[in-house]
C-alpha cells in the first residue's frame, strides 16, 4: 500500500478532504485567519521591541549630526574627516539653512531646517522617501514624514517667506530619517539660494562611530571632531541618543497596548487552529472504523486523518500569511508614525515562525483524536452514530427541559454539554472575541478622554496675543504658540498689546462665553537642576483646567498644581511647599493638586498669574457662545485687539488627535481582527455540531419541528455559549483595560486621572455582554441555515 | 367515504433522465384503514412514505393528506402538517438519544406550542397504555429494541393524529419484539386509527392491515383486500 499518492491511503485522504467540502473552506479559511492575526500580532510585538534602534541600524542612522561654518572649513578638509580615528562612516558635507515658511493661504509654518541632498540615498543617513519622489530641481522641496504642521501632501506649495521675494516651493515628496538630520531636504542649489544674513548656510557632516553606545563616547567622538577642526568651525551638533530618548518615550506609551493585541492574538489563534482541527477529526469515528475494517492499520488511520487536516490547514496557512503580511502593511505604517521611525516590515522570521509553530499545532491538534481513532475498536468506531448515545450532557437536556421556553430553545441550550471539550474551545474563542471588543472599546474611549484632556488651552476657540508687555524685560517667551498663529521663533515681531485692553476688549466684545489669561514660561524651583515650564493663569480657567488625578485645582495665589512628573522628580507630595522663582521674584507656592499633563516631560507647573507680581498674560484663551462662529469672532475681535498691537486666531484641532486617531484605528482594525476569527472559531464549531446532529435535525423535523424552531435549535445551541463567553470576557477585557492603561501611562510618565480610567459605564458593558451573544449567532448564522433548510428525507438517511 | 390519503397520478424521479422511482400511481386510503405497503427493496415503498408525510415532493400529480395538498404546502406549512396529521415510526426508532422516554414522546406536543403541563400529561397516559410508564425517565439507550418501537408509537400518537405513518416497524427487532409491535398496531387500528404500514413482513401486513399493496419498480402490482389476504 503506497504511502501517499494513488494508493488506497492516498485516495482515502482526497476522498476525504474532497467529500466534506465546507469542513474542508472552513478548516482553511479559520486557519487563514488565526494564522494572519498571529502574523499580525507577532509583527506588532516585533515592532515594539526597541523600534528606534531597529530603524536606526537599517538607516545606518547619524550618531551625530555636526554642522560646520563654510567660512572656516572647507569641503576638501570635511571629507577628510572620515578618516579620523573612530568615525567608521560618515556623509556630507551638505548645505545646510533654515527658514519659516509660509503657507498657501500665508500662515506661518513652523521653522524648518532644511538640508541640500541629491538623493535620499547615503552611506550614513539613508533616508526612507514614504511618498512622492526626490527634489530634483530647485523649487522642489520633500518634507519629513513627521511635519508637524498643517495638512500638506505632494504637489501643496509653499512659499520661503512672507515678504515680496519670497521662493515657492512645491512638496514633491516625504521622506523619514531616524536620526532627525533635517526637516527638509532640496537640492543642495536650492538651499544654498536661500541663505541670509539671519540665516547662513552651515555644512553638515553625518557621522558614525565605531564608539557611540553612551553619551560619553558621543562626547569623545566630538572631541576628537572639534580637536582635528580650525578653530570655530564646528558651529553645532546633535546625538542620536537625544533623538533616541524622545522617540523611546513617545513609543514606550503604546507598546503595553500593542502586546496586549498581540498576546490576544496569538492565544485566540492557537485555540481556533485547536479546535477546529481537533474537531474535524474527532467527528470522523464512523469512517475511521469503516476505513479499518476494510483493513487499514491504525497507523495508516492515524496518518490518513492527520494528512487530512493538515490539507485544508495547510493551503489555509500558507494563505494566512499572505493574508497576515498584507494587513499588518497598514497597521506597521500606524505604528511608523507612531514611533516616528522608518519603514517597518514583517520581520522574515515572524513568517517562518507563525506557519511552523501552526503545522505543529494542527499537527498535534490531529493527532490526538486520531490516535484515539486509531486505538478505538472497530466495532465501537462503526458503531458512533448508529448505537444510541449515553451518558454526556444528559443532565443539561433534564435541566433545560424544565426552561418556561420554547421547547426547541430548550433543546439546543442544552446540546453544547454533548461535546465538553469543543464547548469549551467555543467558550474560549467567544471570551477573547469578547476580551478584545471590552479592551478595545476602553481603550478607544479612554484615548479620545486623553484627547479631550490634553493640552486644556487647546480647547479654546479663539485665541487673543497681547505678547510681551513693555517693562517686563528678560521675561518669558511665547513657548507655546497658538495653533495657526505666529510661531515662536525668531522671525517674526511678537505682538506686544497692553494685556489689560486686550482683556477689556475681549469682555466687551458680543460672543464671548468666558475666556482667561495665560503666561507660558521657564521658572526655577529650589531642589531641581534646570528650568521647569511653567503655565500663570488669570481669570475664569474652570475651561482651561487640566484633570486632576487627585487633589483639587488651585483657587488663589500661593497654591500650584503639578503632573506626577513634577511629584516624582521633587519627591514631593499634595500639601508639600515648593519654592519657585520666576523673573527674580522666589514665591512659596503649595501643591494643592496632581493634574494629567504629560507636556515637558513631566516637569511642568500650573499657578495662579497673581501669585508672580510681574507676571501678564501673554494670551488670552477664549470660549465663545454656543452659535457663534470661532472664525467670524476672530475676525471681529481682530479689529480690535490688532490696533493695539496684539493678535487673534480661531484655533483649529490639534495635532495630537491625529496621533490618538491612529491608535483608535489600530484598536479597531484589530479588534475586527479578532472577533472575525472568534466567529469563524463559532462557524467551524457548529459546522461540526450540525454534521453530528443532522440525523437527529432530520428526525426532530420529521416530527414537525418547522425551519424557524429549527434555526433557534442551531442558534440557542450557541447563544448560551455566547452569553457565558460575554460573561467571563467582559470583566477580563475591562480588567485588562484596568491593567494596560495604567501601564501605558507610567510608561508615558505619568498617572491618569479617573476621566481616562474610568470609561465604561453599567449599559455599555451590559451591550459588551450581549457582544459574547452576537459573535457567536453571527457564527452560528450560516449553518442554522443549512439546518433550517436541509431536507427532511435526505437528513433522516445520513448516519 | 371520507379518504385521509388521496394520491392522484403521483410519480417521483430522482434522475431526470430515468424511470420514476415511483408511479404514476393513484391511491386513496380511508379514514380508518389500515394500509399495508409491501414490495422488494427499490420498489418505491419508502418513496411512497415519505411523498405522503411530506418529507418529499412529487415529480407529478398530488398528494393530498387530511384534506391537505401537501405537495403544495411551504417548509413551514409542511412542518405544522407534519406535527399536526402526521405520527411516524421508523425502522431504526429515531430516537433522540440525550432526552428521557417522556421528554422524547412529550417532544412533538411540545413544538407545536402544547404546555408542558398538558404534554406531560399525554405522554403519561399514552406511557400507560403502552406499557412504558416505569421507563419514563430512562434514556433510549437503555430500553430493548421493542420498548424503544413503543416509545416511537408514543411519540408518534402524542398529537392524535389523522394518519399514522409506520415504516418496517418491526425491521430492527427480535422476534418477540416484533410481536409485541404487532399487537400494538392491530390495537390501534382496532381503535380506529387510520395507518399506512411499509414492510417486507408480509405476516405483519396480514396481520395489521385491512388493505395490503404491493409494489414492484414503483408501479401498483398487487392490491389486496384485508378479507381476501386473510
Amino acid at each position: 500500500m503506497s504511502r501517499w499518492g494513488t494508493g488506497p491511503l492516498g485516495r482515502v485522504i482526497r476522498a476525504g478532504v474532497g467529500r466534506r467540502r465546507v469542513q474542508t473552506v472552513v478548516i482553511a479559511i479559520a486557519t487563514m485567519m488565526a494564522v494572519a492575526s498571529a502574523v499580525v500580532a507577532g509583527s506588532l510585538m516585533v515592532a515594539t521591541n526597541a523600534p528606534f534602534d531597529h530603524a536606526f541600524a537599517k538607516q545606518h542612522g547619524a550618531h551625530l549630526t555636526v554642522q560646520f561654518d563654510p567660512d572656516k572649513v572647507s569641503e576638501a578638509q570635511l571629507k577628510e574627516t572620515k578618516q579620523l580615528e573612530g568615525v567608521t562612516a560618515s556623509g556630507g558635507p551638505y548645505p545646510s539653512t533654515s527658514f519659516q515658511p509660509v503657507d498657501s493661504q500665508g500662515g506661518h509654518l513652523p521653522s524648518l531646517t532644511l538640508v541640500g541632498r541629491s538623493g535620499p540615498h547615503a552611506d550614513v543617513d539613508d533616508l526612507d522617501l514614504k511618498s512622492g519622489r526626490w527634489a530634483r530641481k530647485p523649487g522642489e522641496i520633500v518634507l519629513s514624514a513627521s511635519f508637524t504642521g498643517p495638512v500638506l501632501k505632494v504637489g501643496s506649495t509653499l512659499k520661503t517667506s512672507d515678504e515680496a521675494g519670497g521662493q515657492t516651493l512645491t512638496v514633491v515628496g516625504f521622506a523619514t530619517s531616524v536620526a532627525k538630520t533635517a526637516d527638509a531636504w532640496a537640492t543642495p542649489g536650492q538651499v544654498r539660494s536661500l541663505a541670509s544674513k539671519d540665516s547662513p548656510v552651515t555644512s553638515q557632516m553625518l557621522y558614525r562611530f565605531a564608539d557611540a553606545g553612551s553619551k560619553g563616547q558621543i562626547a569623545a567622538d566630538r572631541k576628537a571632531l572639534v580637536a582635528a577642526m580650525p578653530s570655530g568651525a564646528l558651529v553645532g551638533t546633535q546625538s542620536y541618543l537625544d533623538t533616541k530618548r524622545a522617540a523611546d518615550s513617545g513609543a514606550r506609551a503604546t507598546i503595553p497596548f500593542l502586546l496586549a493585541f498581540g498576546v490576544l492574538g496569538i492565544v485566540m489563534s492557537v485555540i481556533i487552529i485547536g479546535s477546529v482541527v481537533s474537531g474535524s477529526v474527532g467527528t470522523s469515528l464512523r469512517r475511521i472504523g469503516i476505513l479499518k475494517a476494510i483493513g487499514f492499520t491504525p497507523r495508516e488511520v492515524v496518518r490518513a486523518y492527520v494528512a487530512q487536516a493538515l490539507i485544508p490547514a495547510g493551503a489555509g496557512i500558507v494563505l494566512g500569511v499572505g493574508l497576515g503580511n498584507l494587513l499588518a502593511v497598514p497597521l506597521l505604517e500606524d505604528t511608523e508614525q507612531v514611533y516616528g521611525t522608518a519603514s517597518l516590515t514583517v520581520a522574515w522570521w515572524v513568517d517562518v515562525v507563525v506557519p511552523l509553530v501552526a503545522l505543529l499545532i494542527v499537527g498535534m491538534a490531529a493527532l490526538v483524536p486520531a490516535l484515539r481513532a486509531g486505538r478505538l475498536h472497530t466495532v465501537e468506531a462503526i458503531a458512533v452514530g448508529r448505537a444510541p448515545r449515553t451518558g454526556r450532557g444528559q443532565w443539561a437536556h433534564r435541566a433545560a427541559g424544565r426552561l418556561p421556553l420554547p421547547r426547541a430553545v430548550t433543546y439546543g441550550l442544552a446540546s453544547p454539554f454533548t461535546h465538553p471539550v469543543r464547548t469549551i474551545a467555543l467558550l474560549l474563542a467567544v471570551a477573547f472575541g469578547t476580551v478584545a471588543a471590552t479592551f478595545a472599546v476602553g481603550l478607544t474611549q479612554s484615548l479620545n478622554a486623553v484627547g479631550a484632556a490634553s493640552d486644556p488651552e487647546e480647547r479654546s476657540a479663539v485665541t487673543a496675543i497681547s505678547g510681551v508687555p513693555e517693562g517686563a524685560g528678560g521675561g518669558p517667551s511665547v513657548e507655546r504658540k497658538p495653533r495657526g498663529g505666529p510661531p515662536s521663533g525668531e522671525a517674526p515681531e511678537m505682538p506686544s498689546a497692553d494685556p489689560e485692553k486686550v482683556s477689556a476688549a475681549i469682555k466687551a466684545q458680543s460672543g464671548t462665553a468666558s475666556y482667561y489669561g495665560l503666561t507660558q514660561g521657564q521658572v526655577a524651583v529650589t531642589g531641581l537642576s534646570g528650568a521647569v515650564e511653567a503655565s500663570l493663569y488669570q481669570g475664569d480657567t474652570s475651561a482651561g483646567r487640566y484633570e486632576m488625578i487627585s487633589g483639587r485645582w488651585f483657587t488663589g495665589p500661593g497654591q500650584a498644581v503639578v503632573p506626577t512628573g513634577f511629584l516624582e522628580r521633587t519627591g514631593t507630595r499634595i500639601g508639600d511647599t515648593v519654592r519657585v522663582t520666576y523673573q527674580k521674584d522666589t514665591q512659596t507656592l503649595r501643591i494643592v493638586g496632581e493634574a494629567f499633563d504629560t507636556s515637558d516631560d513631566g516637569l511642568h507647573l500650573n499657578a495662579d498669574m497673581a501669585t508672580f507680581a510681574k507676571a501678564k498674560p501673554q494670551t488670552f484663551q477664549i470660549a465663545v457662545k454656543p452659535g457663534v462662529s470661532p472664525a467670524e469672532y476672530a475676525e471681529k475681535l481682530t479689529a480690535v485687539v490688532e490696533p493695539l498691537g496684539g493678535d487673534v486666531f480661531a484655533n483649529s484641532p490639534s495635532e495630537q488627535e491625529s496621533m490618538i486617531l491612529i491608535l483608535d484605528a489600530m484598536a479597531v482594525l484589530l479588534t475586527l481582527m479578532l472577533v472575525s476569527v472568534a466567529g469563524l472559531g463559532v462557524l467551524n464549531s457548529v459546522v461540526l455540531d450540525t454534521r453530528e446532529r443532522v440525523h437527529d435535525l432530520g428526525v426532530c423535523k420529521a416530527l414537525g419541528m418547522s425551519p424557524r424552531q429549527t434555526l433557534s435549535l442551531v442558534l440557542a445551541s450557541v447563544a448560551g455559549i455566547g452569553l457565558i463567553g460575554g460573561l467571563v470576557g467582559v470583566p477580563l477585557g475591562f480588567a485588562l483595560h484596568g491593567y494596560v492603561l495604567p501601564v501605558m501611562g507610567h510608561a508615558a510618565g505619568t498617572n491618569l486621572p479617573p476621566s481616562i480610567l474610568e470609561v465604561y459605564d453599567a449599559p455599555q458593558l451590559v451591550l459588551l455582554g450581549l457582544a459574547g451573544i452576537v459573535i457567536a449567532v453571527l457564527g452560528a448564522m450560516l449553518p442554522a441555515g443549512w439546518a433550517a433548510k436541509a431536507r427532511t428525507a435526505t437528513a433522516l438517511r445520513t448516519e | 367515504m371520507t379518504h385521509v390519503i388521496e394520491l392522484t397520478g403521483v410519480a417521483k424521479r430522482y434522475d431526470s433522465a430515468g424511470a420514476p422511482a415511483l408511479g404514476p400511481i393513484d391511491l386513496s386510503v380511508a379514514k380508518g384503514e389500515a394500509l399495508a405497503v409491501t414490495g422488494p427493496s427499490g420498489s418505491g415503498k419508502s418513496t411512497l412514505l415519505n411523498l405522503v408525510a411530506g418529507l418529499d415532493k412529487p415529480t407529478e400529480g398530488s398528494v393530498t393528506v387530511a384534506g391537505q395538498q401537501v405537495d403544495q404546502l411551504s417548509e413551514h406549512g409542511l412542518a405544522r402538517f407534519r406535527r399536526e396529521q402526521i405520527g411516524i415510526v421508523f425502522q431504526f426508532f429515531n430516537l433522540l438519544d440525550d432526552l428521557t422516554v417522556a421528554d422524547n414522546v412529550q417532544l412533538p406536543a411540545q413544538l407545536t406550542g402544547t404546555s408542558r403541563k398538558k404534554a406531560a400529561a399525554r405522554a403519561a397516559e399514552l406511557m400507560e397504555v403502552l406499557g412504558i410508564s416505569k421507563h419514563a425517565l430512562a434514556y433510549p439507550g437503555r430500553l430493548s429494541g421493542g420498548e424503544r418501537q413503543r416509545v416511537a408509537v408514543a411519540r408518534a400518537l402524542v398529537n392524535r393524529p389523522a394518519l399514522l405513518l409506520a415504516d418496517e416497524p418491526t425491521g430492527a427487532l427480535d422476534t418477540a419484539s416484533g410481536h409485541d409491535v404487532r399487537e400494538l398496531l392491530v390495537d390501534l387500528h382496532r381503535g380506529g386509527q387510520t395507518i399506512v404500514l411499509v414492510t417486507h413482513d408480509l405476516a405483519l401486513a396480514e396481520a395489521c392491515a385491512s388493505r395490503t399493496i404491493h409494489l414492484v419498480d414503483g408501479h401498483l402490482a398487487l392490491e389486496t383486500p384485508a378479507e381476501a389476504a386473510r
